[in-house]
């Protein structure tokens, strides 16, 4: 009996289309050729729309649900530990210990800013001691709509690693997948499919990297991006971003995501906006 | 036209039936199994709303408290050493398998406590799997929770709780001891242990490492056992404010860490531009939440002079709608005393209102059950400062009623008190409300709200309410070396 092979789609707005373009892109996993969808201008601009459609409602949920929603997307990792293993193996050629390694250091990763999101405030905010008679406090806030590109090195844990601390603070995010690794992130979008996670909130690309940069750095209704990227790509980032102020994080494709910064309060900063809220103290 | 009828307005009964199963007889847990006691003794805990036996538990004496202190310190070694996430995966564990039996754990503390089902549902158990999801987070972000200090544990815990919030209060002393990599001896309140055993079979069943938590049942006599046992490192305490002197004083000589959440005699403020419906709610919901058995409740109302007949008109109004009976009524608003003790406390406060010449004000129409403990509803008005009533905490569903003129003197008159744990204030103008805020003597005060709790947000109380706080950054640094 032949066997069924899956077909891999995008993930837009919490459901799997084909990109509208048609265009495919080849993966090789262990020698089998996967064609896989190559997303297009109109498909980032819908995955933006989705995500723009889901932010508001996911951000004004309290830090406990989302916090409690994130831990559930790691129950649902767990659940593919082994479809993560091997698609990580399969693509990136390298040892099932290693990408085992990958897939418990990813998991743990999810966890932790499950953990994050009824603390972000308390370790970020603050209550300011003006010199008047007023009470000031600053509140943390989710920038909007953020976009994310994965590196090619650590395909899973980088694209969590760059996607959690948006996610955990509420922003809504469109994920383009590692360019020469993108299996795992589908699989990805396959346990968000399952989890909690609203649709829309977590939105997954898959395409060219060259061809998606621009895009990305010139939507007008993104907020942010957050992308493993180096020398032109980032300088188009930039450039893109400023013409409407999107905050651009650039991080190198070749950090070991392991290390603890990556989990730390540091991760917030491009992702998060400060608000500082006045009031009379004095009736 | 034919002449109205009298419409019978009362609600049929809506029993919560889910059944839960309750052992004969309890031991104590130690090193991870439940074990007889050394002490060979046991003692009957009662369903306060029916006064009939629930089960019978252990009382742990000076071998069995030993025991618990030498497993609890067994364990320390292993548990502060074991990686931060995987802690976290303990305590995230706990808090899915506490979701998973929240149903069970409210009934049984509905039956053990006697606070109605609304509460044990709706507030206890999501509080107490909220707590062990918060405090799970933190254990691989305690560098950032305490800023300067290296985030080590401090060692045994020695943990006594009181029998208002019994699962809650196990939840506020395990979760942050257990996220900063302590090991714990819990000793619940003697009315009430049947939860924290039951939260023992949760422990049991996520496979936390025997001695992590143990659980002493017992009298006064085992908490003081507990507290003063030599190889503990840290004591925490929820209770009264007399027993809160006692531990502070037993630990004196030695250098053990302490934190104390005891009395209180919260002032409730409500000016006469208060949002008047919710202020009434409020009123309600501080008093009157859980019987009055909380030591924030809002016990002292402190009402502008002008508005305080619509006030008290208003507030026994709305104390004829609340339902008092059954606890594991879905309908029931107030439910049972927690002991024929408390009760007669309580009775004997009200007593002494009447005696030093307040006036006793009871709404409550119906009947109350012909067994179990129970107390109407009650305020006072008329009553002086000086009232017993007005100084003294009752710890249960009474009221006491004083007005005030100004800002200045609500403020006078909310701090006229050794107590400091909450307050309440109610006004439109949010400058007048931050500014009572800030005059107030209480580490919790509610603006247009009251009674709200969360794991994120620090808990405990000013001068002799306590020291220490329970909840978010502030409650780690207790439980931190």
């Amino acid at each position: 009996m032949a066997t069924v092979t899956k077909t891999w789609k995008l993930f837009i707005g919490g459901a799997f289309p084909r990109t509208e373009s048609g265009r495919t892109i080849k993966a090789v996993a262990d020698g089998t050729v996967h064609h896989l969808c190559k997303a297009s201008r109109k498909d980032f601009r819908d995955a933006v729309e989705a995500a723009r459609a889901a932010q508001h409602k996911w951000a004004s949920s309290t830090a406990y649900l989302r916090g409690q929603i994130l831990y559930r997307l790691a129950e649902m990792l767990e659940a593919r530990r082994g479809e993560f293993v091997e698609a990580i193996r399969a693509t990136s050629r390298i040892t099932p210990r290693k990408a085992k390694a990958e897939v418990d250091a990813s998991i743990e990763h999810v966890v932790s800013f499950a953990g994050w999101t009824d603390k972000i405030a308390i370790v970020l905010g603050s209550q300011n001691p003006v010199a008047g008679p007023f009470y000031t406090f600053t509140g943390i806030e989710a920038t909007g709509v953020v976009g994310v590109l994965a590196p090619d090195e650590s395909p899973l844990l980088g694209a969590l690693a760059l996607a959690c601390p948006a996610l955990a603070a509420g922003n809504a995010i469109v994920l383009v997948a590692s360019e020469r690794h993108p299996i795992p992130a589908l699989v990805l979008s396959e346990a968000l499919a399952t989890s909690d996670v609203p649709g829309g909130v977590c939105n997954i690309l898959t395409g060219e990297h060259a061809e998606l940069v621009p895009q990305l750095a010139l939507h007008r209704d993104m907020d942010a991006i957050v992308a493993a990227v180096k020398g032109k790509h980032a300088a188009a980032l930039k450039a893109g971003a400023a013409e409407n102020m999107k905050r651009v994080t650039i991080v190198d494709p070749a950090s070991d995501f392991t290390e603890s910064r990556w989990r730390s309060p540091v991760a917030f900063r491009g992702v998060t906006e400060a608000k500082t809220i006045w009031m009379p103290s004095m009736a | 036209m034919q002449p109205a009828q009298a419409i019978d307005w009362s609600y049929a009964p809506a029993p919560e039936t889910f059944p839960v199963e309750i052992q004969q007889e309890h031991g104590l847990f130690i090193g991870g199994k439940f074990v007889d006691p050394r002490s060979r003794k046991h003692f009957d805990t009662v369903d306060p709303a029916t006064e009939k036996r629930l089960s019978s538990v252990a009382e742990a004496g000076k071998a069995d408290v030993d025991a618990a202190v030498k497993a609890a310190q067994k364990a320390f070694k292993a548990w502060s050493r074991l990686r931060p996430a995987e802690r976290a995966g303990y305590l995230f564990r706990i808090a899915r398998r506490i979701q998973e039996r929240a149903r069970e754990l409210a009934v049984l503390e509905s039956m053990d406590n006697g606070k109605p089902i609304k509460e044990t549902r709706d507030v206890d158990v999501p509080l107490v799997a909220q707590h062990f999801f918060h405090h799970a987070g933190w254990c691989d972000k305690l560098a950032h929770a305490v800023p300067g200090i290296d985030p080590r544990p401090i060692g045994v815990c020695a943990q006594v709780i009181p029998w208002n919030f019994p699962l809650l209060m196990a939840a506020w002393k395990i979760a942050p001891a257990l996220a900063c990599g302590n090991t714990v001896v819990l000793k619940p309140a003697e009315t009430t242990p049947l939860t924290a055993l039951r939260l023992a079979e949760i422990l049991q069943e996520v496979d936390l490492p025997p001695g992590v938590v143990n659980i002493v049942t017992g009298a006064g006599e085992t908490g003081r056992l507990l507290v003063e046992h030599p190889d503990v490192q840290k004591v925490a305490f929820t209770g009264s404010t007399d027993v809160g002197k006692r531990i502070a004083r037993a630990c004196a000589g030695t250098d053990k860490r302490l934190t104390l959440e005891l009395g209180g005699k919260s002032p409730n403020i409500i000016f006469a531009d208060a949002p008047m419906d919710q202020a009434i709610e409020g009123i309600v919901n501080g008093i009157w939440f859980n019987q009055g058995q909380v030591c924030c409740a809002g016990s002292r109302l402190l009402v502008e002079e002008s508005v305080v007949d619509e006030v008290i008109g208003r507030l026994t109004h709305r104390m004829r709608s609340l339902r008092v009976g059954n606890p594991l009524d879905k309908n029931t608003d107030v439910g049972a005393i927690n002991s024929r003790q408390q009760l007669e406390r309580v009775n004997s406060f009200i007593e002494c209102g009447v005696r030093e010449g307040a006036d006793r004000i009871v709404c409550f129409d119906g009947a109350l059950p012909d067994t179990g403990y129970w107390v109407a509803p009650t305020l006072f008005r008329g009553v002086q400062p000086a009232h017993t009533i007005a100084r003294e905490e009752i710890f249960g569903p009474v009221l006491t009623v004083l007005t005030f003129r100004t800002p200045d003197e609500a403020i006078a008159r909310a701090n006229d008190t050794n107590y400091g744990l909450s307050a309440g204030v109610w006004t439109s103008r949010a400058s007048k409300a931050y500014e009572v805020a800030a005059g107030v003597k209480a580490g919790v005060v509610w603006l247009n709200t009251f009674n709200q709790f969360d794991a994120t947000s620090p808990f405990g109380g000013f001068k002799e309410s306590g020291f220490g706080r329970e909840g978010g950054r502030a409650g780690l640094a207790a439980y931190l070396a």
